[in-house]
């Protein structure tokens, strides 16, 4: 096949299977969902004989989920074989004929999924039932976190660009931003958390101040803190340890003259390693020894343990294991309900469901108005994650390049 | 057959092991080549290995070569841990010598009765300064235009060669030197003092020693130089954490610029005494070697500079008493990188031994 056979075929299984694809865009542009999506298409392209996919809704809206099972089902149908791995429960009873559980590396049983219910397979799972998160009602205070006609054209060709981005994150509250990967939430997260500082002046304000054009470290100084979507390279530093790890976002043991108090550095390490349950060798692991969980939990716990006023969280349990995500949402409730302003962006929907207060949809480089997560269903923020919400910008608006807008309305109207 | 396999963790023990183990393989390789040019290894191998060593005037000149290597390599590491490649330390070398040179001719010329130890801060600060602006040249270039630093860098090397050579043909030629493209010769008082009457061994030895000391300092223990450390590792940590990539580009640059400046004010001030068109010895060149032999640590540094000027010693000794070309220790130096690099790899792999020979996948993909 010659490579302009193969742009064709490619645009053809991806809008078969509502997977949006652009095959002209070089990888490394790509967001880690949208590379998850490029994976599922180029599985589908070879017409395989046996299928296997390890957590592919992860990066796909609710609808695209269906229809994703759709195809399965349908290939499954015409005699592919398909390995499943996931640890969303209600997709495994969904989809599959039957079940294998794996814990630690060993089979902890095996069962008919369309039989079981969540709380038996999580039982297999982790060994007990996840503990019910403790949701009680937010008492939201004062605005935490205001942001106003937040616009920023794209830096790579390939990003998304924020158009009239406005947001309020009240003390004492938990919103959830929900959408598709590669929808703007990266240019929106480094535009809050100040790596990007191309801000419009008075765009973002932390409790009335503007932070527009303040840097990152300014912004922790005032109480905002922020833990990236990706653990190895951006919140940690892989080869160095995790007492060193502590010093990108924490500085109480440096000194005014910048002389850095080692064994501060390694008890605050210490500290965090016992009271989240990270599990590692110690302050002086490498970063990269450590599982994503465990990571992760570290990660977490380091700006928890900062006592912010406002924590922003990217994907906080992206491809971290049932216990661990548990641990880290029910971390995330417990600093709500300390008056801290929490802002989650998840790709998850359930997760968001589960912990947050407030929704609000990202689609398009454009934030939908919020909704209470009691007035939301899955169904509704599943539409309004391809754009369409209630007086959203009619197709065509600047905000979509013209490709963009052909695919949303392909997509919408499917 | 033999396989690679990555390791679960980097390994401690070839971290330091391999620089030992590359310069076993480079005496090694010294060896088969003294033997192919039909000479005996033996004693050519400790013209290279023992000599150096051979009396007090031996030891003086190793550390009196091992100075600038110091002074050039503490500055090297230092922006290579911050991802800033550059390679032209010999350039600012140069200026560094070209402006403690020019301090020191207009000392002699105007008669100014000064001290030896008067003139070390003089000549330090006129060292750094003139390396510290070569270096600036290359940190404005890419800060502002984001040129490549190591072929900015490197360029600059030529440019600092042909305006000492103007200088030392034309204006600061000694008139009473026969034409000769050298200066005059400096002064008394503008020249480092030495450690040991009738040694060529100066007291910047010391102060090589003890800038290592301060580069350890800084990079082990001040906010500053572990900043810029991650910002080689792992640029998106340093960004996400607010670390200046630009302070950290002028710092590395103005640093390394400045220590590789004062190398060449002790040289040009102390062993030479005058200015010639051959300040260097390469020293800035032979830094980056010595660098990575030191893995990029300060104390690293002292040890890599020690076996290096041991290099250089060995080299002319051995053209003088085994007849051998003083290139030789080129040579060695390019093997003891070359394999040190290869050794490097054992870090990060172990080798296993395998006897089928087809290759298992899932063990190469973990």
């Amino acid at each position: 096949m010659t490579l302009a056979q193969v742009t064709e075929r490619i645009r053809a299984v991806s809008a078969e299977y509502g997977l949006e694809v652009d095959p002209l865009r070089p990888v490394h542009s790509l967001s880690v969902g949208e590379r998850q999506r490029v994976e599922i298409v180029r599985a589908l392209l070879t017409q395989p004989q046996l299928l296997i996919l390890d957590e592919p809704t992860s990066v796909l809206t609710p609808q695209a989920v269906d229809k994703l099972f759709i195809t399965l089902r349908q290939l499954s149908a015409q005699g592919c074989s398909i390995l499943y791995i996931s640890h969303k429960l209600d997709e495994i009873r969904a989809l599959c004929h039957h079940c294998t559980v794996l814990r630690g590396g060993k089979v902890t049983g095996e069962v008919d999924p369309t039989q079981a219910t969540n709380a038996s397979l999580s039982t297999l799972m982790i060994g007990s039932t996840p503990p019910e998160l403790a949701h009680r009602p937010a008492k939201p205070g004062a605005v935490a976190l205001a942001v106003r006609g937040l616009s920023m054209a794209k830096t790579s060709p390939f990003g998304t660009s924020l158009a009239d981005i406005a947001l309020d994150v009240r003390a004492g509250e938990i919103v959830g931003i929900a959408g598709v990967s590669g929808n703007g939430q990266q240019e929106l997260m480094a535009a809050l958390s100040g790596e990007d500082p191309r801000a419009a002046p008075g765009s973002i304000t932390l409790f009335g101040r503007d932070i527009a054009a303040a840097s990152p470290r300014k912004r922790r100084h005032l109480g905002l803190h922020f833990v990236p979507e990706e653990r190895l390279g951006r919140g940690a530093v892989p080869v160095m340890s995790l007492a060193d790890n502590t010093l990108l976002t924490r500085t109480e043991a440096v000194s005014r003259s910048g002389w850095i108090d080692t064994g501060a550095v390694r008890r605050l390490a210490a500290r965090l390693i016992s009271s989240y349950n990270v599990k590692a060798g110690g302050p002086g692991a490498a970063a990269k020894s450590l599982s994503g969980g465990n990571l992760q939990k570290f990660i977490v716990g380091r700006e928890i343990d900062a006592n912010p006023k406002l924590l922003i969280v990217s994907q906080p349990t992206w491809g971290v294991d049932v216990g661990a995500a548990a641990q880290i949402r029910g971390a995330l409730l417990q600093l709500r309900d300390a008056g801290c302003a929490v802002l989650v962006v998840s790709e998850e929907l359930d997760e968001l469901f589960e912990i947050s207060d407030r929704l609000l949809v990202i689609a398009g480089g454009r934030l939908s108005p919020s909704v209470p997560v009691a007035d939301a269903t899955i169904a509704m923020i599943g539409a309004w994650m391809s754009g369409l919400w209630p007086g959203a910008a009619p197709p065509g608006s600047p905000a979509l390049t013209g490709q963009e807008t052909a695919q949303k309305v392909a997509h919408a109207a499917a | 057959m033999l396989r690679l396999e990555p390791r679960p963790a980097p390994s401690r023990l070839f971290a330091w092991a391999s620089p030992v183990i590359s310069l076993a393989i480079t005496i090694l390789v010294a060896t088969i080549l003294f033997l192919a040019l039909g000479k005996d290894p033996v004693k050519s191998l400790s013209v290279f290995l023992f000599e150096p060593f051979n009396g007090l005037r031996s030891l003086t000149e190793l550390g009196l070569k091992a100075t600038p290597l110091i002074l050039c390599s503490l500055g090297l590491a230092l922006c290579f841990r911050s991802n800033v490649w550059n390679i032209g330390a010999e350039g600012q070398y140069l200026l560094g010598g070209i402006a403690a040179g020019g301090l020191a001719l207009w000392i002699t010329e105007q008669k100014i009765g000064i001290s030896r130890w008067a003139f070390v801060p003089l000549a330090i600060t006129a060292g750094a300064l003139g390396g510290a602006l070569w270096a600036a040249i290359v940190a404005a270039l890419r800060d502002r235009f984001n040129a490549n630093e190591i072929l900015v860098s490197l360029m600059l090397v030529y440019v600092a060669n042909l305006l000492l050579s103007w200088l030392v043909f034309g204006p600061w030629k000694d008139p009473k030197g026969f034409n000769f493209p050298q200066s005059m010769s400096f002064a008394d008082g503008a020249a480092m003092p030495r450690i040991i009457t009738g040694m060529r061994l100066h007291w910047g030895f010391v102060l090589a020693l003890l800038a290592a000391l301060g580069m350890w300092l800084f990079m082990a223990r001040f906010y500053l130089g572990w900043q810029m450390q991650v910002g080689g590792l792992a640029p998106a940590a340093a960004r996400y954490a607010g670390f200046s990539t630009r302070r950290a580009l002028w710092t590395a640059l103005l640093t390394s610029g400045a220590l590789a400046g004062v190398a060449g004010a002790f040289e040009v001030t102390g062993p030479m005494g005058q200015l010639t068109p051959y300040v260097s010895n390469n020293y800035g060149f032979t830094a980056i070697i010595v660098a990575f032999v030191g893995r990029l640590h300060p104390l690293g540094c002292i040890v890599a500079s020690l076996l290096l000027s041991m290099f250089l010693i060995g080299g002319e000794l051995a053209q003088s008493r085994v007849g051998l070309p003083s290139a030789l220790s080129g040579v060695f130096q390019g093997v003891l990188l070359f394999s040190l690099l290869a050794c490097d790899t054992l870090i990060h792999y172990r080798v296993k031994w395998q006897r089928s020979a087809a290759p298992r996948l899932a063990g190469a993909s973990t």
